[in-house]
């Protein structure tokens, strides 16, 4: 939903990152306002998941220049669980196995670390287990995967299904979504994405990484970017990826073909 | 704390063991510095019986002292544990002797060595003698608060389809010593679960030898160690398949911190006549200090040329994509990386049979507020 005067959530200027000596990201920019489902397409190492890990904080992506600001503030100088804990998630492409830690305990401590942010009240294990149980209606997950450790064992749906539990439970302002339909058959793909609608409102945003248009027929996005390069090199709405399904990215080439060089 | 060595104790644990304390010329003992025990006060520990207020449940009876001796010196012999210095030691120093017959499906029973506060050598035995088709789960506890030094030598007999869950769950002190000698044999159709937990001494040395007598036995071993200071833990395991078609699973995990150092030697003997033998070793360790110390070798002596031996050995700090995974959920680091280490030794406590539940393992070992 695209309301001109809604809150600026997410504002990424220029935004330059790399990993280890490899530059990555070369001048990122993006608005994203409240009530807001941007979709962000593009070729295997286009910069797209770098994007979502460094809005996320993670430790080995480095900025180099640029900003990115969260509701007004700087997030770059924040922490990873900060970011998190004020509204910033990131589903992962590939939910990490972490044998050993109970899902439940796992999704209880992250659960109160962002109420605690929030000024709410810690829950305690009853109290969570009614909300845990709750949210779980929205993926349709069995209870007893709160029994199992973290993602150990489970399906490429299940894990996939359990990064929205967690979204569904921390309630973030700004949801970034990486890859979230790959591996997914279509009953898990239906599931997830009706997850995804169902949480999308108009106080939050979602930042749907994706290379297909299959999620994009259950989750209307409001604007489709188009990475390559490191930059975002168009941005339209839900037609633009219909039209990336006809003609595939042959025409990225030629524009980037038509654009200076960037030193990095 | 500096141990120091004092030589009236090293002439008295070796007049009480025939023969002088292993050097760092044996192989066995070629990482572990025995200066703990030396400073141990020269003398026997002189408090209860341990066992004095022990009641067995049903199924459960006491063998009569003489057999006992015997049928301790055999189970020794058969797992070929007989020579080993802790066991000699053990038997030099007047050791109180727990001899139970089990038959039938017993009970959970837990026995509790405390050394407490008491200074100088406390030395046991427990021979533990399952009938065929019995079943036992067992709880060791070892404690102390203070420097002294605890001498266990375990025997068990498992007869034929016989089940022992046993777990020793071993959080020390500073200073305090343990040295723990456990002798198992099973026959054909015998399941052996054996789960360790020792954290916190100034010097442990496990040294579970198992021996499926005519093979087709199944044995499941699980371990953990914590070191940190400048704390010591070394565990020597030895399995033995003197027939076919025996299954062995172990995993032993270790956690080294501070300028602890842990030491892992993992044997596994598959002769000629141990055909079809199927056994896995894993050996992990977490290292979370660069001063830390871990020594690990599997020792794999296989001669059969029908069986599966599978081992393999790890060395890592925690893993940051799972720090990071949790950290992106609003946990912060150090709460990440205590849920990671909590997780990682859950693995193996969560084995130890149902009533250590009740002292807390993770909390004892971790040495966390409760």
């Amino acid at each position: 939903m695209i309301r001109p005067d809604a809150p600026l959530l997410l504002e990424i200027h220029e935004l330059h990152a790399r990993v280890e000596d490899q530059p990555i990201l070369k001048g990122v920019n993006l608005s994203v306002r409240a009530g807001e489902i941007h979709a962000l397409m593009g070729r295997n190492g286009s910069g797209k998941s770098t994007l979502s890990k460094v809005l996320a904080g993670h430790p080995a992506y480095s900025v180099t220049s640029g900003s990115v600001r969260y509701r007004g503030d700087n997030l770059l100088e924040l922490e990873p669980e900060q970011r998190a804990r004020i509204g910033v998630f990131l589903g992962f492409q590939y939910p990490v196995e972490i044998p050993g830690v109970s899902n439940l305990e796992f999704l209880r401590v992250a659960t109160n670390a962002r109420r605690l942010e929030r000024g709410d009240p810690e829950l305690d294990t009853f109290a969570f287990e009614d909300l845990v149980r709750e949210r779980l209606k929205l993926v349709q997950m069995d209870p007893a995967f709160l029994e199992r450790s973290v993602n150990e064992g489970f399906s490429g749906g299940e894990k996939k299904r359990n990064e929205i539990l967690q979204m569904a439970l921390l309630e973030p302002l700004v949801a970034i979504l990486d890859e979230t339909d790959s591996g997914l058959d279509i009953d898990a793909l239906r599931i997830v994405a009706e997850g995804v609608g169902q949480l999308a409102g108009p106080d939050n945003a979602t930042l749907l990484i994706t290379h297909y248009q299959r999620l994009l027929d259950l989750i209307t996005p409001d604007f489709v970017h188009v990475m390559a390069a490191g930059r975002i090199l168009r941005t339209g709405g839900k037609e633009l990826a219909l039209e990336l399904e006809r003609t595939g990215y042959d025409w990225v080439d030629q524009e980037l073909a038509r654009q200076p060089v960037e030193v990095a | 704390m500096p141990a120091v060595a004092l030589p009236d104790t090293a002439a008295w644990l070796a007049d009480l063991a025939g023969e002088p304390l292993p050097g760092r010329r044996r192989e066995d003992w070629r990482f572990t510095d025995l200066a703990p025990l030396q400073a141990v006060a020269a003398q026997l520990w002189s408090g209860p019986d341990p066992f004095a207020q022990l009641s067995l449940p049903e199924g459960v009876s006491r063998i009569d002292p003489a057999v006992a001796k015997l049928l301790l010196d055999q189970g020794l012999q058969s797992t070929g544990g007989s020579g080993s210095w802790p066991v000699r030691l053990n038997q030099g120093a007047s050791p109180t002797c727990l001899a139970l017959r089990v038959s039938g499906a017993a009970a959970p029973l837990q026995l509790a060595l405390d050394a407490a506060a008491g200074p100088g050598l406390l030395a046991v035995q427990v021979l533990l003698v399952l009938e065929p088709d019995a079943s036992l789960e067992l709880l060791i506890q070892h404690r102390s608060c203070a420097v002294n030094a605890t001498s266990l030598v375990t025997v068990a007999q498992l007869g034929p389809g016989a089940t022992l869950n046993l777990g020793v769950l071993a959080p020390g002190a500073p200073g305090a010593s343990l040295l723990s000698h456990l002798a198992i044999s099973q026959a054909p159709g015998s399941a052996l679960q054996l789960t360790t937990a020792v954290g916190g001494w100034a010097l442990s040395r496990l040294e579970p030898r198992i021996c499926q007598l005519d093979g087709a036995a199944h044995t499941r071993l699980r371990a953990l160690q914590l070191v940190t200071g400048q704390e010591l833990a070394d565990t020597h395991s030895h399995v033995q398949f003197d027939g076919p078609a025996g299954q062995l699973d172990q995993l032993h995990k270790v956690v080294a911190d501070g300028a602890g150092r842990s030491v892992f030697n993992g044997a596994v003997r598959v002769p000629r006549q141990a055909q079809q033998t199927n056994a896995a070793q894993l050996s992990r360790s977490l290292l979370l200090s660069d001063r830390a110390r871990v020594d690990t070798k599997p020792e794999l002596e296989i001669v059969a040329d029908d069986v599966k031996c599978a081992h393999g050995a790890t060395v890592s700090r925690l893993q940051q994509n799972e720090l990071f995974y949790l950290q992106s959920r609003g946990i912060a680091a150090d709460q990440a990386s205590t849920l990671l280490l909590r997780g990682y030794c859950d693995e193996v406590l969560r084995e130890l049979p149902a009533a250590a539940a009740s002292a807390h393992p993770l909390q004892l070992l971790l040495r966390e507020r409760p």
